[in-house]
């Protein structure tokens, strides 16, 4: 069967050839128009003149186009209606759209887009969490507070306290394509987008606001974007929604790309972090309470703020089972620029919160950091292996078998995980030799940790758990697929393929999937929430069934058999005593006027959710995993080297276990990058100064570790998902936690203090640790 | 613009009246259609834009975005759409991605697949460093560089050897003329006359600074020469110990150059950019661009590096310190450009340490420079400079003098260490705080002492 085969990715070929085609490289008709946005460079201001009569005389210029000049709503905001396309008045980061040049190249629309004079008065710009707070500037009021049990009162009564704040920085998403899209006008008022986006639908949807047409008359068609990462989910709005009014207002093709340097001043990355604890412990290193105070800097705008916000206060538990715990979370606003969905959407915020809470209380309670983790696992679920401990320590702990929101923990396996990858990477062993090690070695330390991870699958605004499909079965036998998820590199039509090939029983590569279209599927969810394959692999199959169970049937009758006893396995359809290929029988039941198509849909069950109250079931399942990293540091300067990653993780009964390690190894380095390289720096007057490569430094190739051992778990999801595989896009991406774990340990052989790293660990930030464990900072 | 000829895919182009500043990049796209060539960055930092490009001296990879088409005359191109066989054969290192999952979001991918075949042809096998220059934000490296190491013994395809015979019956077409815009001088003594009659023009050797000026801040450059032509200014000789290496020596070969006798400088220009940039950054393009953080400069200086300057017929040399004057401004005269660099062609003292955010194509925070001479246990002389902690490369002259005719102890160095301060106030800026570089400059004296004393000092030699 097609499905769990580690097949290559479906545009491998075309991939290493260079034919596979991104939006930018499909033929522009003649007389394309090409966009550049022309941007705020205050960080907040009143627009008091704005003279764009330079710009319109620069050669090639054939249209400008200012907030005045919409015909219909100027927003591009995913959620609440507060990010206009080009701005209105003021003026609220730097970076911000003010208008949009039309020209006949790239080049010169960008040349042309720096020629306007902007006269801006500057007013006081909100830039840090401490500017925010002092201001009140802030989304929903206030924060939003979730509680279980009384924090406070078991933190009172612990034996142990620590308390403390972890900084950690946000990313830029460097997906590799840049933000992309391109308008062809149609009769009739009717306008067709090629966008690089995770998210159709939403495009489709702002498109048609901006245009006042009804959304049948936007197709918006992706078939592959060089990466997104989450930073597609929303950030494409604004180019896909110029190039379709300015295709409007001229009647002519408008296609647009940010140059780099625009891309990464102008959207959004992962939300920037403080987190504040306070935590109560036994000497045992079990948790009884622990108080988290989150400070979100969410930009300028709402974005998907709020549901990042909600999933970093979800995963504040991550693996452990806590007692009584209380979360407080502020969004903040700052003008800087909106920050978005990236990869684990706010999870792995909430999750290093807690990881460092473990962290911390090993060190204070001179404990190994694994064992303070071991202690506080929820317990495996039946059929696992029981959590170590006293027995009575277990029905103490089955008892509060529930996240701090409620939602019963009936499918955890980290405890048997854990122990399988203590044993295969050999962790107690090493942990020994590098404390020889280091006592041996004054300048250079090397640490190791071992960090878990358990996430939750499902989109958190339960609506958006649905998905459609369109499976046309032709009369030659040969197949193609549609479906509402969008390929971003993550092998999405590989897996859906693999489940509608399992079923026709025919194979993989005779299933032929086309670009995300709206006109073939309509209402879909973005692709983001790791939910992609689960949700369209559902609905794939529900449509592939239905297909398949008319050709049954009339099979069936041709052949007096029942239909359920009518085979398709292995390009074969078998019926009673008769035998054809899969083409055979397509070409009999199109004779047989048998409809070939079918449309296909899926809804996730289970889920029911109160996010103001903070309690349900938001997620249908959690999918885990865990990684030892070790790591070697420089104590003179702070240079630091990923050695080592030894990585266990759960994705259920693989579609494609090739695919599925691609991704665990690539969010593992993502993550990794995340806290250490991965640095974003804005200047004093909000202005960002990473943005580019040459300052922005994502892993390169020999960062990657120099061991890199990966492992699936092999399980099954206790849920019914598709083929009872779980979820991958996101959660590995956590896996990176344990790097910086790693750092914090090799800091800490430096000296008795607890090094109080922070993210992301440059060899700046190592260094600073390293001093503190020393007991030397300032 | 004078007749630009090249292979293309093994084809022939001719071009007349392009203009001089129009990248490869775009040009490929816009106006051949060949899209598998993509745009990451277009600054040189990406390798999304990586083709083949070969002379008479080899096959490099290079960055498209920072070439421009009259620095191809002569040669051969082949892009992403050529690595493939005529008949659609997939080369080795294509297979081996397929089959290794190389791929994912596949953007980055006609860039590493352009690199690997270049490396593949050559022979090399350290694919960390080949692959600097190729960044992927999906697969986490891995299955690139196990695709890499699987079609190592795959044999070269014969397609890929073709334009290295075919390119040395190409001729040049413009060397030696111009049209007023652009200059591409056959002989030093023409661009000697001709940059004396046009002291403004920009002179272009690599392009991997001029090409940011062009493509990221959108100058108008109305006057520029390319030298990439210029074999003269590519000499590298050795007399009585001494290297002088030409100003349009590339850094690939001037790290291969002192790969033996200076192993730290060559250790140094390992970390300089990417393959791709030092297959086209030139040695005197690194000087005369004056950058504070440029990693070729301090190392020099430790060495003692002599600058030959040439305006017109007159030439006079300087001690390369003396050169940088002060942010951004150099000892230069109008008309006046980089001949050659000489320096001690060995310096068993000599340790080069540079510290970036990134291990690889990064650029210095701090790059500091040690030469220091011990005898019978003192200091008997010291050359230390640093990129990075001042407006220009610069000799740490205070610290120096602390330790000269001083005993070689840790009593010496922590003495030392305060002239650090005396010698730089560094800035804050995004790549690290103006008191990191001031710590880590100093410790960086430590590492030297340490590392003589045989004390482990290098994470990058450290096994799990």
């Amino acid at each position: 069967m097609s499905v769990a085969l580690p097949l290559p990715h479906d545009s491998a070929l075309l991939h290493v050839t260079g034919e596979a085609r991104y939006v930018d490289d499909v033929p522009a008709p003649a007389g394309t128009l090409h966009l550049a946005f022309g941007t705020s460079p205050v960080a907040h201001g009143v627009i008091r003149a704005l003279d764009l009569s330079a710009v319109r005389a620069a050669p090639g210029v054939v249209a400008v186009m200012t907030a005045q000049d919409l015909p219909f709503a100027n927003d591009v905001s995913p959620s609440v209606h507060d990010e206009p396309l080009l701005a209105t008045g003021t003026v609220h980061y730097a970076g911000q759209p003010v208008f949009a040049v039309a020209a006949t190249s790239h080049l010169l629309a960008r040349r042309a887009a720096r020629l306007a004079r902007m006269e801006i008065e500057e007013r006081p710009a909100i830039l840090t969490v401490d500017e925010a707070l002092a201001a009140g500037s802030r989304f929903e009021g206030g924060p939003v507070v979730w509680s279980r049990g009384d924090a406070a009162a078991a933190i009172a009564a612990a034996a142990h306290v620590v308390e403390g704040r972890i900084e950690m920085g946000g990313q830029e998403h460097f997906y590799l394509e840049g933000q992309a899209a391109m308008a062809l006008p149609q009769e009739g008022g009717g306008v067709h987008v090629l966008a690089s986006t995770q998210h159709p639908t939403e495009i489709q949807h702002k498109v048609a606001e901006a245009l006042g047409v009804a959304m049948s008359a936007v197709r918006v068609e992706m078939r592959r974007m060089g990466g997104g990462f989450g930073g597609k989910e929303s950030q494409g709005n604004a180019l896909a929604v110029a190039c379709a009014v300015m295709a409007r207002a001229t009647g002519r093709a408008c296609r647009m790309r940010y140059d780099r340097d625009d891309d990464m001043t102008i959207t959004g990355k992962r939300h920037d972090f403080r987190i504040e604890y306070r935590a109560g412990f036994d000497a045992g290193g079990r948790i009884l309470g622990v108080e988290f105070r989150h400070l979100a800097r969410c930009g300028w705008s709402q974005d998907l703020s709020l549901p990042v916000c909600d999933r970093a206060m979800l995963h504040a538990d991550n693996a452990y089972a806590i007692p009584a715990m209380r979360i407080e979370s502020h969004r903040l606003r700052t003008n800087t620029q909106s920050a978005t969905a990236f990869r684990g959407f706010g999870g792995p915020q909430g999750m290093l919160g807690i990881e460092r809470v473990m962290d911390h209380a090993a060190h204070v309670l001179g404990m190994d950091p694994l064992a303070v983790r071991k202690a506080n696992y929820y317990a495996d679920a039946p059929g696992g292996r029981l959590p170590p401990g006293p027995p009575g320590s277990i029905s103490a702990r089955m008892k509060v078998q529930a996240t701090h929101y409620g939602m019963p923990v009936e499918d955890f396996i980290l405890n048997a995980l854990t122990a399988r990858l203590e044993e295969t990477s050999g962790i107690a062993e090493r942990r020994a030799e590098i404390r020889a090690w280091n006592a041996a070695s004054p300048v250079l330390k090397r640490g190791i940790a071992l960090t878990p991870v358990k996430f939750g699958i499902s989109f958190t605004l339960t609506h958006l758990n649905q998905a459609g499909s369109l499976v046309h079965v032709y009369q030659d036998g040969s197949v193609q697929l549609n479906h509402g998820g969008t390929e971003m590199g993550q092998g999405l039509h590989r897996k859906v393929g693999q489940v509608a090939a399992a079923v026709f029983g025919i194979a993989a590569e005779d299933v032929r999937i086309t670009a995300t279209d709206t006109a073939k599927v309509p209402n879909t969810s973005a692709t983001a929430a790791s939910s992609g394959a689960d949700l369209n692999g559902m609905a794939v199959r529900a449509a592939c069934e239905a297909v398949r169970a008319r050709m049954a049937e009339h099979l069936a009758r041709l052949h007096q058999a029942e239909a359920g006893a009518v085979v398709f396995a292995d390009g074969r359809v078998r019926v009673g005593g008769a035998e054809m290929s899969f083409a055979e029988a397509a070409a009999a039941c199109y004779r047989g006027r048998v409809s070939l198509s079918a449309t296909g849909f899926y809804a996730t069950p289970k889920l029911e959710w109160d996010r103001m109250a903070g309690r349900g079931r938001p997620f249908y399942y959690f999918a885990y995993g865990a990684a030892v990293s070790e790591v070697v540091i420089d104590t003179l300067t702070g240079e630091n080297r990923i050695l080592r990653a030894d990585i266990l993780h759960d994705c259920g009964a693989s579609l494609n276990p090739a695919i599925d390690r691609g991704q665990i190894e690539g969010a593992y380095v993502q993550g990794a990058g995340w806290l250490t390289t991965e640095e974003l720096v804005w200047d004093e007057r909000g202005r960002l100064r990473t943005h580019a490569p040459s300052t922005y430094k994502i892993p390169a190739c020999s960062d990657r570790p120099r061991v890199f051992e990966v492992a699936l778990w092999d399980g099954q999801n206790r849920e019914e998902t598709i083929y009872r595989s779980k979820a991958v896009g996101e959660p590995p991406f956590m896996l990176g936690i344990s790097a910086f774990m790693a750092l914090s340990d090799a800091c800490a052989a430096c000296g008795p203090h607890y090094p109080d790293l922070r993210a992301p660990a440059t060899a700046e930030a190592v260094l600073a640790a390293v001093a503190r464990a020393r007991g030397e900072a300032p | 613009m004078d007749e630009i000829r090249f292979l293309l895919n093994g084809a022939e182009v001719r071009l007349r009246g392009a203009d001089p500043l129009r990248s490869l990049l775009d040009w490929l796209r816009e106006e051949r259609g060949l899209t598998g060539t993509k745009e990451g960055c277009n600054e040189g930092d990406c390798g999304a834009c990586s083709v083949m490009v070969t002379d008479g001296e080899g096959s490099r990879a290079l960055n498209a975005c920072l070439l421009y088409l009259p620095q191809l005359d002569g040669k051969a191109v082949r892009t992403v759409e050529g690595i493939a066989g005529p008949d659609g054969s997939l080369h080795p290192v294509q297979r081996a991605m397929v089959e290794m999952h190389g791929s994912q979001c596949g953007f980055c991918t006609p860039g590493f697949v352009v690199t690997m075949a270049v490396a593949h042809l050559n022979g090399a096998r350290d694919h960390d460093d080949q692959l600097a220059g190729n960044l992927c934000r999906c697969t986490g490296y891995a299955p690139i560089v196990r695709a890499a190491e699987m079609a190592e013994s795959a044999p070269v395809p014969e397609w890929m050897k073709a334009d290295r015979e075919a390119v040395g019956r190409l001729s040049a077409g413009g060397s030696g003329r111009g049209d007023g815009r652009a200059f591409r001088p056959a002989t030093a003594d023409a661009l000697a006359a001709w940059y004396l009659d046009n002291p403004d023009a920009t002179l272009i050797a690599g392009a991997t600074d001029v090409g940011l000026w062009v493509n990221k801040e959108l100058r108008d450059l109305p006057k520029v020469a390319f030298l990439a032509g210029l074999r003269e200014l590519q000499g590298i000789e050795e007399r009585d110990g001494i290297l002088r290496v030409g100003a349009g020596v590339t850094i690939a070969r001037l790290r291969a150059a002192v790969a033996d006798r200076l192993p730290a400088l060559a250790g140094l220009l390992r970390r300089y950019a990417s393959e791709q940039v030092r297959n086209a950054a030139t040695i005197g393009g690194n000087i005369a661009n004056g950058s504070p953080i440029g990693d070729g400069p301090p190392a020099l200086i430790a060495l003692g590096a002599t600058l030959h300057l040439r305006r017109g017929d007159e030439r006079r040399q300087m001690p390369l310190e003396a050169f940088f004057l002060d942010y951004r401004r150099q000892d230069r005269r109008p008309g006046e450009f980089v001949e050659a660099v000489s320096f001690p062609a060995a310096c068993a003292a000599l340790r080069c340490y540079k510290l970036s955010k990134r291990f690889d194509q990064d650029i210095s925070a701090v790059c500091g420079c040690f030469n220091v001479t011990v005898e019978a246990g003192r200091v008997r002389a010291a050359r230390i400079a640093f990129g990075g902690m001042a407006g220009i490369p610069k000799r740490a002259a205070h610290v120096e003098a602390a330790l000269a005719g001083r005993a070689w102890t840790a009593a010496t160095v922590a003495e030392a260490i305060p002239a650090f301060a005396q010698d730089f106030t560094p800035l804050t800026d995004m790549r690290a705080s103006a008191s990191y570089r001031l710590t880590a400059a100093g410790n960086m004296l430590w590492r030297y002492f340490h590392e003589g004393a045989g004390v482990a000092t290098d994470v990058l030699e450290v096994a799990p």
